[in-house]
């Protein structure tokens, strides 16, 4: 009996978790105009997605903004993990403070300051794309800092030392040495910085120019708004989406088994 | 620039002061090393060696003071700019690389033909004995085989030094002495200048050529190995190189030094009246008949070393520590003597006495029956008074039968008494020394502990005397 309850709280979890995600899915691929309506097989929604030039410039925009901004927010988080990491202890206490305000500061207030600070204070046009692009690399770069500090801890300090004794200089030793060391950290805060910046709402909404859209931006409106066509077409992006996420994340999954398998292999090699 | 000056590397009154909490980690170190000298760098950890070691490589700025390379000032040089390798404690290997490119790296950096890099890379590899490692990865070596990798990294950039931080203490013992002979092998063959961090006193006895005994960021002592071990300097070198038994003592006529409670000929001539601190080594100790040697006591301890017994004897307060093939039983009572050359003298820093004391049920000094009043709040960190208990930092009640106090008071503030009950303790006068404005006395008390004693009226040798030792000038430590 325990058994059975155990199984039926794991099942309804999971149902409650993802039974949205396949209602949208199998919705995505019919011609209703609401969900609770039903309809018959079609794939209407997805030629819409595609073929409408709105959409499609809007989750290229989207894409190209969060490539862009992990990009930044990788470099500069990879930086500042390495600067913090080889500063005196006082300093990395305070630079790790400073860096965990942002993330646990809600985004609303992280968007609309910045966009007082560029806009108002500094005058710059929300028109240039600056204060978008600057908005999303603050939001990202302090979560790219926090998956690449562990992997410093791991590696060896005194390895940086080692390359300088050699002759290295000190940009050759972080590049060839330091680098390959925390890269696994840094490619995982490349890719939460990509899921943070397709994910952000708020700080894109005060930030961004009035003719350009993100995709949540964009299906908020679209979502209130009344237009059938493009409202249906969403579904079809979200699940979209959803397989990109599924596809990644089982990818990653091995490539985690590949990495412990061949460590456990060199452990028995030297045994 | 002078190639051939015959020192390599001069350190001009170095001191490293690190800024945030104002600890001085070197302090006004001064050393010339010779081409092609193997060097350690000696003493217990924070004692600022592996400090010194870093400023010679580049990685840490002296505060204040010069490096002179080949004469030439390379304080403030960046550490690529050297022509200075270092092995490190942990080998330091770039994991990501397989061998060959460990030890390729610093060679690529100096633009030599591919063909180059590979003969030197197999030559420096046949020199550590790990022909054909080159496409091995660093995981799958063991930690002796990545020691020898890295050694083999510093050692094919040709460094006019290597530098060595403490680089087998992660071995084990077999392993560890096998790579002594071997690195010791190897400097004989290289030539090249070795500067060795440990604080392995027989490591660094085994392979120098001259040892910087270090302490608290100074230099205790520089020589070579033998003149360290049978001549050192002061206590703290002594009792670190090598097992000893260090003793007060004084000067008591020509090269005749009282100390252990007996009195010794020796090799040194130091003035009589002088406070000295007298070392025996525990090999030099004659074990003799209970009535045949200057000094007797009973066995406490007797362990089997292999070669040899260390046996542990009790001497009224003092206590002998002997190395010899002759196995006595715990309480059999021996006699101790020594040659004058197995006595080292030397002239004391200090002169404090310092005896142990019990502590008593209501928490007071106990000294063979007699109280000392003492505060032990003040003695023992975060202690205080709870009602009739005395409790540590944590609240634990603190119990007095397992504490041990250490008193001490310079001899200045000991004074004789006619009234042999008017003191602490007391003794009679086995020697008496003249100073010249006043007498200076030996008094060989009831417990067997010779105190040393100032007086400025004379005394008879033999007198009976009360010794009084003032409560107020006497300082405690808790005897850990």
């Amino acid at each position: 009996m325990k058994k059975y309850l155990g199984t039926l709280i794991v099942v309804l979890v999971l149902l409650l978790v993802y039974a949205p995600i396949l209602i949208l899915t199998v919705y995505s691929f019919t011609d209703a105009t609401s969900i609770g309506f039903a309809g018959h097989f079609s794939v209407h929604n997805y030629v819409t997605l595609f073929t409408t030039p709105e959409l499609a410039d809007m989750i290229w925009g989207t894409v190209a903004l969060a490539l862009g901004a992990a990009f930044l927010a990788t470099i500069l988080g990879t930086l500042g993990a390495i600067g913090s990491f080889y500063a005196k202890h006082k300093w990395q206490s305070a630079i790790n403070l400073v860096n965990q305000i942002p993330v646990i500061n809600a985004d609303v207030v992280t968007g609309f300051s910045i966009c007082i600070l560029l806009v108002a204070v500094f005058g710059i046009s929300k028109d240039t794309y600056i204060p978008l692009v600057i908005g999303h690399v603050t939001l990202c770069a302090p979560f790219v800092y926090l998956s690449v500090l562990p992997k410093l801890g791991q590696m060896d300090p005194s390895i940086y030392e080692a390359a300088l004794d050699l002759g290295a200089s000190p940009s050759y030793a972080l590049r060839k040495v330091v680098l390959p060391q925390i890269m696994s950290g840094v490619l995982s805060g490349f890719a939460m910085a990509i899921t943070l910046s397709l994910d952000d709402y708020f700080v894109a909404t005060y930030t961004k120019p009035a003719t350009f859209d993100t995709i949540s931006t964009y299906v908020v409106n679209a979502t209130r708004g009344s237009q059938t066509e493009i409202k249906t077409a969403l579904w079809a992006l979200s699940t979209i989406i959803f397989l990109i996420v599924l596809a990644v994340a089982l990818m990653m999954n091995r490539m985690q088994g590949r990495t412990d398998n061949e460590r456990r292999a060199k452990a028995a090699e030297r045994a | 620039m002078e190639k051939n000056a015959p020192n390599i590397i001069e350190l001009q009154n170095i001191s490293r002061v690190f800024d945030d909490n104002g600890y001085v980690a070197v302090q006004d170190f001064n050393l010339t090393i010779g081409r092609g000298e193997f060097v350690t760098f000696l003493g217990p950890s924070g004692c600022g060696k592996t400090t010194t070691l870093r400023m010679i490589a580049g990685f840490d700025l002296p505060t204040s003071g010069q490096i002179l390379l080949n004469g030439e000032d390379i304080t403030r040089l960046a550490p690529n700019k050297r022509p200075i390798n270092t092995v490190f404690q942990r080998y330091a290997l770039f994991p990501h690389m397989n061998i060959f490119d460990n030890i390729a790296f610093g060679l690529k950096l100096k633009k030599i033909s591919r063909e180059e890099i590979i003969r030197k890379v197999k030559r420096v590899l046949d020199l550590v004995d790990l022909e054909g490692f080159e496409d091995r990865s660093v995981a799958t070596l063991s930690g002796g085989q990545q020691q020898r990798i890295a050694i083999a990294r510093a050692l094919v950039n040709e460094p006019q030094i290597l530098l060595l931080d403490e680089p087998l203490g992660a071995l084990d013992l077999k392993m560890r002495k096998e790579m002594q002979l071997e690195l010791k092998a190897m400097h004989e063959r290289l030539g090249i200048t070795f500067i060795y961090v440990t604080h392995d006193q027989e490591e660094a006895l085994t392979m120098s050529d001259k040892i910087v005994v270090m302490s608290n960021g100074k230099i205790q002592q520089i020589g070579a190995p033998e003149d360290i071990y049978n001549e050192p300097i002061n206590a703290f070198v002594a009792d670190f190189i090598g097992e000893s038994n260090i003793f007060k003592g004084i000067m008591t006529g020509e090269k005749k030094v009282r100390f252990c409670g007996g009195e010794f000929l020796c090799m040194d001539d130091v003035p009589e009246g002088t406070l000295v601190d007298v070392v025996v080594r525990p090999e030099d100790v004659i074990l003799t008949g209970a009535e045949e040697g200057t000094i007797s006591g009973k066995v406490t301890d007797v362990i089997f070393k292999g070669i040899h017994y260390e046996i542990t004897v009790e001497s009224g307060k003092y206590e002998m520590v002997i190395q010899s093939t002759k196995t006595p039983k715990v309480g059999d009572t021996v006699g101790m003597d020594l040659e004058p050359d197995g006595i080292h003298i030397m002239i004391a820093e200090d002169h404090i006495t310092r005896f142990e004391a019990a502590v008593t049920g209501d928490y007071q000094l106990d000294y063979n029956g007699r109280i000392i009043h003492c505060d032990l709040t003040t003695v023992i960190p975060g202690a205080r008074r709870q009602g009739e208990v005395l409790v540590d930092g944590s609240g634990q009640v603190i119990d007095p039968s397992r504490l041990r106090v250490h008193v001490s008071i310079e001899p200045g503030d000991i004074q004789m008494s006619d009234d042999v009950e008017a003191g602490l303790t007391r003794g009679h006068i086995i020697n008496l020394i003249y100073k010249g404005d006043h007498y200076c006395y030996v008094v060989r008390t009831e417990h067997g502990h010779d105190l040393i004693v100032d007086d400025e009226y004379l005394w008879n040798m033999g007198d009976m005397v009360g010794l009084i030792l003032p409560q107020e000038k006497m300082t405690f430590s808790l005897k850990k």
